[in-house]
């Protein structure tokens, strides 16, 4: 089997703090898995803020060089040298950015971005190839450039702006997107387009999809298989379902505890989970002799 | 007013602009009658630009040009004279705000002057309306920091040595010192993650049922709706589309709105498909005739294209504005199966 993305072993650290009082904090350490050529997916990475989820998105991205260990895109290293190799990387692992009203200059109409995406990597010259490279990402997202040409970022809503910024990443046809925290920025009401979405890129046009979340619903909904991070570490990986379904280590059973139900509406259930905030401390405290044990359902957690 | 607290009567407030002439309307709040009980937890849900802030802002007595109270009123009884804050003068404004009427901003970040140390802060907010200084104003506010768990440390740092979470319990704290009968909530939690957001929760909810205060509670995501308010109060394009206790509106919405909003929630242990609604929320600048979510409705038919639906009660308790409430069936095929999770 060969894998379109490989992790292996990657750690990152930053240095911080002045010449006197250096501190190292690992922000990503030593995180390991693999996304399958021939089989679309979607990947999730769980973890709150300061979990190391969005700077192992950007050492995907090649945005960022780990410390240690290597990345490889269908067996090569992510991080390119030359200008034209980094061109060629960057239209197969397309990024859709947290808050869409921010990706999006608000001075400049919206069909501008696709039309530079589709001129850069499609290498498209002449004004009708380019329009049906941008109308044909737009179908996919469920808009049209009849619906999007001349309109300014204000004036589209931000779930209908979400997806303009997929169609955008869909450009060049990429098998691989980063989504990180794609829905966290749009109405509750439309996040389930967005969602919904992404669904039907990986089932319809094969496209796999690392998504990057701290909502586990969602996370649920759509996901194959997914990582849970705690503080740089992988606490518990495998199967969406076998995991959240019942999450083995303090952490991840702790944010499961947290997530907000609607089932019980109305009974006014807060109380935190304590005892097993407490107890996923402590194994945070010891992390350092830890490793990753394998389970026989397929998942992995660290003892 | 008796049980209540808060009553707003047909309230209008529209964004009036004039360009070169040109005169614009913006009808952010359109017709709005609730409300709130003494003791009570009352959430207001609605997408961004359905006039959820425009509303607040007017609860808050925040009424600045170009927003402006066109018609109907939103008066106040604490105990005193009731105050009407659609007519009420800056110094009658002046006397009920923090003591009697709060407010937590969603954004701590920009909420809290970066260059202040958060004692500073509260001698800023709080040192006025509650009339001491000194030694008994530092007491009070360390005591008030103790209920929200927080050591009085932090009134030594700056607002950025202190996580998220801490920060956005240092806001509450501000809001609630003054032991206010009234606090508006808007969106309180929904920059912070999972752990801390029910956390930070259920410490708004304790602090409320020990002040005996009520909260507007407004925000966007119906989870946290469903565990923190007693009734609920859906807002689309600048009306009050539905109103009813917390547990009848997850289980028996009766707008085609808010049944969508209940169907949408994803749950773990639940992979159908969730159906998602397509269109946009309607400009209100230019607010479709009739029922301004007929666009968008799977139910609509001609009557609701020309003809305004009043909110009308359907229920004990319930109000719904939607000429085929009884045509409405709530949309999740979860919810029979929600009895065998629990």
């Amino acid at each position: 089997m060969s894998s379109l993305l490989e992790v292996a072993d990657v750690s990152k650290r930053f240095q911080m703090g002045g010449i006197l009082g250096r501190q190292e904090v690992r922000a990503v350490d030593q995180v390991s898995f693999a996304i399958a050529a021939d089989k679309p997916e979607i990947f999730t990475i769980i973890g709150e803020s300061g979990s190391g989820k969005t700077t192992l998105a950007r050492m995907i991205l090649g945005l960022e060089r780990p410390s240690s260990g290597r990345i490889l895109f269908r067996g090569e290293p992510v991080h390119h040298e030359n200008k034209a190799d980094r061109l060629k990387f960057m239209a197969n692992v397309q990024p859709v950015f947290q808050n869409p009203f921010e990706a999006f200059n608000p001075l400049k109409r919206v069909d501008r971005y696709l039309q530079s995406t589709a001129r850069r990597y499609l290498g498209a010259r002449d004004k009708a190839a380019i329009e049906a490279a941008m109308d044909g990402a737009l179908q996919k997202v469920g808009l049209s450039l009849a619906e999007i040409a001349g309109r300014f970022p204000h004036e589209l809503s931000g779930g209908q702006l979400q997806r303009v910024a997929i169609a955008r990443a869909l450009i060049p046809n990429p098998p691989l997107l980063i989504a990180d925290e794609p829905v966290s920025m749009v109405d509750a009401s439309l996040r389930m387009a967005i969602v919904n979405l992404l669904k039907a890129l990986r089932d319809d046009f094969g496209v796999s999809v690392i998504y990057i979340t701290h909502d586990l619903a969602t996370a649920y909904y759509i996901s194959d298989r997914l990582i849970i991070m705690q503080k740089g570490r992988v606490v518990e990986m495998g199967p969406a379902r076998t995991v959240l379904d019942a999450p083995e280590h303090p952490y991840s059973q702790l944010l499961k505890a947290s997530v907000l139900s609607a089932d019980d509406a109305g009974a006014g259930k807060l109380s935190p989970a304590n005892d097993l905030l407490q107890l996923s401390n402590e194994r945070l405290a010891r992390a350092d002799a830890s490793r990753l044990e394998d389970r026989e359902d397929g998942r992995r957690v660290r003892v | 007013m008796g049980d209540n607290i808060l009553e707003v009567e047909a309230l209008k407030a529209y964004y009036q602009m004039s360009y070169f002439g040109v005169n614009r309307e913006v009808r952010a709040v359109d017709g709005i009658t609730m409300k709130v009980k003494r003791r009570e937890v009352y959430g207001i849900a609605g997408e961004s630009s359905s006039g959820k802030t425009s509303f607040i802002k007017v609860l808050a007595a925040a009424i600045r040009p170009p927003l402006r109270v066109v018609s109907g009123s939103a008066t106040y009884d604490f105990g005193g004279p009731p105050t009407d804050v659609t007519v009420a003068t800056p110094a009658e404004i002046d006397a009920i705000r923090w003591r009697h009427l709060s407010y937590i901003m969603q954004g701590s970040m920009s909420t809290l002057n970066p260059v202040r140390r958060i004692g500073r802060i509260f001698e800023d907010f709080a040192a006025r309306p509650l009339g001491l200084s000194g030694s008994a104003f530092r007491q009070r506010v360390v005591e008030h920091l103790g209920h929200l768990k927080l050591s009085p440390t932090v009134l030594n740092a700056y607002p950025h040595e202190l996580s998220g979470g801490m920060r956005q319990r240092v806001t509450i704290g501000l809001a609630t010192v003054c032991k206010p009968d009234f606090i508006i909530a808007d969106e309180p939690t929904t920059a912070l993650d999972v752990v801390v957001q029910k956390d930070v929760l259920s410490l708004i909810k304790n602090l409320q049922t020990e002040m005996g205060a009520s909260i507007v509670f407004v925000t966007h995501d119906m989870s946290v709706h469903a565990n923190i308010a007693d009734r609920i109060g859906i807002i689309y394009a600048g009306r009050l589309v539905e109103e009813a206790p917390t547990r009848t509106l997850f289980t028996a919405p009766k707008h085609p709105y808010s049944a969508h909003l209940v169907a949408s929630l994803p749950r773990i242990g639940d992979t159908t498909q969730r159906p998602a609604l397509e269109g946009r929320p309607p400009s209100l600048a230019a607010p479709p005739a009739g029922c301004r979510f007929h666009p968008r409705c799977p139910l609509a038919i001609d009557k609701c294209k020309t003809e305004v639906p009043p909110l009308v009660a359907v229920g004990t308790d319930h109000r719904s504005a939607c000429w085929r409430a009884n045509d409405v069936e709530p949309l999740v095929p979860g919810h029979s199966r929600a009895g065998v999770a629990a």
